[in-house]
């Protein structure tokens, strides 16, 4: 009931920007400033007290910014988004917007190595602790939470066991507690699953991966779907109580509905500062432009070399929902019908030097530490994203020594799959 | 800030401002199934500058008790009981769409506490189509997505939100979801059933200001000059907008309130 009165391809191009009024330009200018000359002094005042709408600082807004937050923020059915310096920038930020010392996140266990870094090492330095469940169930969601429990968190599709959450499933729990939920949504993106229409109240990205595609730059966003109700709660004070730093200001009783986006900008970008460059959101509004053209076409890739390594002899495994085999076959077909991401992850036979093999014996996938580029990519994550997990965290997060991560481009899947060929024989050959 | 009026909670925010009824006072009566979230900038600026805001939540909306009130009369005696209750003697009454009708009636039959009037996307009658109305009769959540589709101009659909990162849709549609069950019906139908606007208008005394969009689909741009033409000296300015001027066209609003208020 909530559809956008137009079509999501439609928005992927238009949603957020019109032509420049002054110039007639249709592309989003990039608005390459660091401030805004106020009207007048009574202008500059009105901004400050938040009565006006405009733009101060590009540290706390900008125009090429702001086209790319709406564009999101409607692609996802939010409120209102920041762009700010990168996915792990949008965790941080709305970590911080939401809890201080004291308070406790409940996490799926599968997720991406940097943000499992920050939660698991570096919040509990700031008395910020995360009870970390298995991500396909719901009561362990349920029985981890706290009376200072404040988030619930998961990603769509896990990093790199590739579970598919149970959204909805989760929502229901979190909410019967009065705890928001918040999905990173950068491996499905809006086109293969909206999160807050599932159920979810926050979504980030890493807007580096598929939202951008080209793979040029670094970048996060954070979305507000505004269907949580802060002051009902009762939990959550940085938003329904007085903020000292802003003059007293109560978001929930302000700002209604779009209340935590007020705030993440209002406080987190004025005071964290890990803003977006105008530049940066430029580019990243380029690849939003041909989100829905890549995203099938990244999906039809997958899929056919999903199906082909499930049936090569030198693989013991193969994790994507869309095979039959993946313990969330029929959740990824109800959850996500357009495909559940490019990226899965296999077990090689042999082991670690197999895997090692493998990588060095590919020419067309890249050996990096990226996922959702235009090109296909291939990692170790158990040397690289995941290195700092011990064996014991390993096993949990559901990663081998031999398992390979794949990010399936637009490259023809043919090439691809001659390529993995070669990859699987440089493998096996080296075993002997 | 919440005050107790007939036994239930009344709630109205004050623009972070400070309740100081010996300032001059200016009332923001919100639309349908809306709050007093939609003042957040002109309350702000007001505050600011030394007035004495109220931007009340009718019953039923926002952080303010129900049940819904069924007729513009009986939302204009709230405010007037609301306004007794805060010692407010005079103020100036902003409307916007149901809120303007509820300004109308307030200005016409509380002249002594009117002291100027806002009308922002006005028109009187307000007839709510068959369609809508049996939306919101059946399941609000329906209507809610037809009317904030309809409260949007062309352009303001797509986007182009002057708050920076905010959506002018889903920021409307969210709002509109937070009304309790069966408020929305009840605020379209009392706005489908005030015939008194004609009388009440010829009535209204004080200087008045109507706000018009030129992509308005809700109260289109000849009805709001046509209750203009009706009130004595009413002054009319034309926004570039739909009848969600407060978000697609805060700026303006802001300056046009500031000529009346």
């Amino acid at each position: 009931m909530s559809k956008p009165p137009f079509e999501f391809d439609t928005l992927a191009l238009h949603a957020g920007q019109r032509p420049d009024a002054e110039t007639g330009a249709r592309a989003t200018p990039i608005y390459q400033s660091a401030s805004f000359v106020f009207e007048s002094a009574e202008a500059a005042a009105g901004l400050f007290n938040l009565e006006r709408t405009g733009h101060v600082y590009s540290r706390l807004s900008n125009p090429t910014n702001a086209v790319l937050e709406e564009r999101i923020a409607v692609l996802d059915q939010g409120v209102g988004a920041v762009a700010v310096a990168s996915g792990q920038a949008a965790m941080h930020l709305a970590v911080a917007t939401l809890m201080g010392a004291g308070d406790h996140i409940v996490a799926s266990r599968s997720l991406y190595g940097g943000t499992h870094n920050l939660l698991s090492y570096t919040l509990p330095r700031f008395g910020i602790k995360t009870t970390f469940v298995d991500p396909r169930d719901p009561a362990a969601f349920a029985a981890a939470i706290q009376d200072n429990t404040k988030l619930v968190f998961g990603e769509v599709v896990g990093n790199p066991g590739m579970e598919v959450l149970d959204i909805p499933a989760i929502a229901e729990v979190a909410h019967a507690a009065g705890i928001p939920v918040m999905i990173d949504a950068t491996f499905t993106t809006p086109y293969l699953c909206r999160p807050i229409e599932l159920g979810a109240d926050l979504v980030m990205h890493s807007a580096t991966k598929f939202l951008s595609g080209h793979g040029i730059v670094i970048g996060g966003l954070l979305v507000d779907g505004g269907v949580f109700d802060w002051a009902a709660s009762g939990r959550f004070p940085t938003l329904a109580e007085p903020f000292d730093g802003f003059h007293h200001l109560n978001f929930a009783e302000e700002f209604g509905p779009a209340a935590f986006i007020a705030r993440a900008r209002r406080e987190g970008l004025r005071d964290f500062g890990a803003c977006m460059a105008p530049t940066t959101a430029f580019h990243i509004l380029q690849g939003i432009e041909t989100l829905s053209l890549r995203m099938a076409r990244h999906m039809e890739n997958a899929e056919q070399i999903a199906k082909f390594l499930s049936e090569q002899a030198g693989v013991l495994s193969v994790l994507h929902p869309c095979l039959p085999s993946h313990p969330d076959y029929e959740l990824a077909k109800k959850l996500l019908p357009r495909g559940a991401g490019a990226v899965m992850s296999f077990e090689i036979a042999g082991g670690r030097e197999a895997g090692v093999r493998f990588i060095e014996g590919l020419k067309i996938f890249s050996h990096l530490a990226n996922v959702g580029d235009a090109k296909s990519l291939v990692i170790h994550p158990a040397s690289t994203t995941h290195h700092r997990m011990d064996a014991e965290a390993l096993v949990a997060a559901g990663i081998s020594e031999g398992m390979i991560r794949l990010s399936i481009g637009l490259e023809d899947a043919a090439d691809l799959i001659k390529d993995l060929k070669a990859g699987l024989r440089s493998a096996a050959k080296g075993g002997r | 800030m919440k005050t107790q009026l007939g036994g239930a909670t009344a709630f109205y925010g004050v623009g972070n401002g400070e309740h100081a009824p010996e300032q001059p006072s200016v009332v923001f009566i919100h639309g349908s199934g809306m709050d007093h979230t939609v003042w957040l900038m002109p309350a702000r600026h007001f505050a600011r500058h030394g007035y004495n805001v109220v931007a009340l939540d009718l019953p039923g909306h926002g952080g303010s008790e129900g049940p819904a009130l069924t007729t513009i009369d009986a939302m204009s005696d709230w405010v007037s009981a609301l306004l007794e209750q805060l010692g407010i003697g005079e103020a100036a009454i902003v409307g916007h769409s149901m809120g303007s009708l509820v300004a109308l009636d307030f200005a016409a039959r509380y002249p002594s506490h009117t002291r100027s009037l806002a009308l922002l996307g006005t028109s009187t009658p307000m007839p709510v189509s068959d369609v809508l109305l049996d939306a919101a009769k059946n399941d609000d959540r329906a209507a809610m997505v037809m009317a904030n589709t309809w409260s949007h101009s062309a352009p303001g659909l797509m986007g182009g939100h002057k708050s920076p990162g905010m959506t002018l849709y889903f920021g409307g549609l969210r709002l509109l979801q937070r009304t309790p069950e069966g408020v929305y019906f009840a605020d379209l139908a009392a706005c489908n059933a005030f015939e008194a606007g004609p009388v009440r208008a010829e009535a209204v005394a004080c200087p008045t200001l109507v706000v018009l969009g030129n992509e308005d689909k809700m109260t289109g741009p000849k009805q709001s000059r046509a209750v203009a033409s009706s009130i004595q000296g009413a002054r009319v300015v034309e926004l570039d907008c739909g009848h969600a001027m407060l978000s697609e066209q805060s700026n303006a609003v802001l300056a046009a309130l500031k000529s009346i208020v």
